[in-house]
């Protein structure tokens, strides 16, 4: 792991916000309105792994797309070394498109079933018209080894690998023409455990050696300690908590961040069990405009005060932001 | 299309046993009806003093109230009726393809509009805007071709629409338009490709429905035209004879009803080899 503290920032993402419109009224026209990103900030620097975690439909996988801009803003600015990204139109935006790749969750549906390895491989080098068809096969050959798979797969189809092997495919997809950042959407939650390891090993791997800067989306902790060097916590859209992974895991803030770390199961049997303070009550409809801190409900700390004030961002301990009421100076 | 699909499709055929005896019943027709010329009789010249005969040795189908050889004339008729089929298919296919993924892969508005024409072609009865629209064109191969496809293509572009819905999200194509593919090559490359399965049945049973269509305005006397012979205008022919020569309306009858038959049969094979978890026993 490279602990890169450098201020060079490669990615800064100020205010981001997602809404999608939610049913309309049979009349007139309520509109409500889904805050699937609602005012998120945080900076990713260069070189380092930025990771992000949540429940399901919290909006990570949003905050994650809306950077390699798959879809549209609602508000905010995303800043790729120095430039806007977020408001550009396609044209603008695809010189970025080569320097931001992409892998995705499911290795199933991630590669076209049609096309064969190669193929597969060399399409951002045709979308971004780089090298000779001579030069690509070579490329993708040297992929295929960086990757640690054979020359000979380049010729076979999705269909004859497993979900490891698919995954690798796709990072050499999205290494093919050298990015300087990665969006990694989940990468090895659809695989055994066993081969998340092989596959986290080879991003760090391949990070060390090509100098990439990884945000890495995911709902497990435990890898994602392993990985990140810092890691922002999001629930129901918004940031609730930021901080350098080792100290996140030493000392977590925000009480969410706490019952996220006690779910982690523990590896050593033998060990006393102690029961996870479960979270009760209910999610709120990411519908309904919620008045005070978002996790109230479901907080066992909450305070009248946290059910009516919504909390501000601050920083808690040096490079240690969060948003609750409980760590006010 | 790719390997997998092919091998899939093989060993679904291998299964039927009806499917394999539909595509060559449909492979026999197709080679009847392109070497049609080495039938030793005019299928148009007219022998007043050979009408109306029986099925025998020198006139394998009989001849018709005019005396013309009658296996001449749906051998003939057959290259109408198959030739009408398949290229108004490609026409319907095409139509229904591109209106599809625009409508399903754009959304919005513009899904809306292409949609709500589909509806207003649909509600209108096909087969009466075809009769007018004969009356007003010149009849003709041609023009039957044009109209059975323009007016066929509004179920293919439904299947198609649903297909892209769920296509369109799959984290392939998210990762082409996050690497900057542009939307034609997205549909071309990705989506069409993807779709083939349900385009090739789609296709097998819209080709079923034109030769039905075909031989019904055929009959009734607005597709092609004398002395040329298609299977539906050769039932037509056979009305006015059908207590002395019932062989006049049962050979194209036959011929219809095995071919439509063969072609629906093979859409179902191809939907269930297509279909990986589905019906497999």
């Amino acid at each position: 792991m490279s602990t890169n503290n450098s201020k060079d920032v490669l990615i800064e993402v100020k205010g981001l916000k997602k809404h999608y419109a939610g049913k309309k009224s049979l009349f007139g026209r309520s509109q409500q309105v889904v805050r699937a990103v609602d005012d998120v900030s945080f900076t990713i620097h260069r070189g380092e792994t930025f990771g992000l975690v949540g429940e399901s439909g919290c909006g990570k996988s949003t905050t994650g797309r809306s950077i390699v801009r798959l879809h549209d803003v609602t508000d905010g600015e995303i800043w790729f070394d120095g430039h806007n990204v977020a408001r550009m139109n396609e044209r603008q935006l695809k010189p970025f498109r080569k320097r931001m790749q992409t892998i995705f969750q499911d290795p199933y549906s991630s590669l076209n079933p049609g096309m064969n390895v190669a193929q597969l491989i060399s399409e951002p080098m045709d979308i971004h018209r780089q090298g000779t068809k001579a030069e690509q096969r070579d490329r993708v050959l040297a992929l295929l080894d960086k990757v640690g798979m054979k020359a000979e797969h380049a010729n076979r189809y999705p269909h004859e690998f497993s979900g490891g092997q698919r995954q690798r495919i796709s990072i050499a997809r999205a290494l093919s023409v050298q990015p300087e950042f990665v969006m990694c959407d989940e990468p090895i939650s659809a695989l055994d455990v066993s081969v998340q390891a092989q596959v986290v090993n080879m991003l760090e791997d391949l990070q060390a050696e090509l100098g990439l800067t990884y945000l890495f989306i995911a709902h497990d902790l435990s890898m994602v300690r392993h990985i990140s060097n810092r890691i922002g916590v999001m629930y129901m859209g918004k940031l609730v908590e930021l901080a350098p992974s080792d100290e996140l895991y030493k000392r977590p803030a925000h009480p969410y961040t706490q019952a996220l770390l006690a779910a982690i199961p523990h590896p050593d049997p033998k060990q006393e069990m102690q029961p996870p303070p479960i979270l009760e009550g209910e999610l709120p409809s990411p519908l309904s405009m919620a008045v005070g801190c978002s996790f109230a409900s479901r907080c066992p700390y909450a305070t009248e005060r946290c059910r009516k004030e919504t909390p501000v961002w601050r920083e808690i301990a040096p490079q240690h932001y969060a948003s609750c009421h409980l760590h006010e100076a | 299309m790719n390997a997998l699909k092919l091998r899939q499709v093989v060993a679904q055929f291998k299964h039927q046993k009806l499917a394999i005896a539909a595509l060559v019943v449909l492979l026999v027709f197709t080679l009847a009806s392109i070497f049609a010329f080495l039938s030793p009789y005019d299928p148009n010249k007219l022998v007043v003093t050979e009408r109306l005969q029986s099925p025998s040795a020198t006139h394998w189908f009989g001849t018709d109230d005019h005396g013309r050889d009658y296996l001449s004339r749906a051998l003939y008729g057959g290259r109408v009726s198959l030739s009408v089929g398949f290229l108004s298919m490609i026409i319907a296919v095409g139509i229904g393809t591109t209106v599809g993924t625009i409508s399903g892969y754009f959304g919005g508005w513009v899904d809306n509009v292409l949609m709500r024409m589909v509806d207003v072609l649909m509600s209108i009865p096909s087969f009466f805007l075809m009769l007018i629209l004969n009356a007003y064109l010149k009849p003709g191969i041609t023009t039957i071709i044009v109209i059975i496809g323009m007016l066929s293509w509004m179920n293919i572009a439904r299947i198609v629409r649903a297909e892209t819905l769920s296509v369109k999200e799959r984290e392939y194509v998210l990762y082409a338009r996050v690497s900057g593919q542009s939307t034609f090559n997205i549909i071309v490359k990705h989506i069409v490709p993807s779709m083939m399965p349900t385009i090739i049945v789609a296709a097998t049973i819209s080709i079923a429905s034109s030769i039905m269509m075909e031989s019904s305005l055929s009959f009734l006397g607005l597709g092609i035209q004398p002395p040329n012979s298609s299977w539906g205008s050769m039932l037509n022919s056979a009305q006015g004879y059908i207590g002395d020569a019932p062989y006049m309306a049962l050979f194209p009858g036959f011929l219809i009803l095995l071919t439509v038959l063969s072609f629906n049969f093979l859409g179902d094979v191809l939907r269930t080899a297509f279909e990986p978890k589905a019906n497999r026993k």
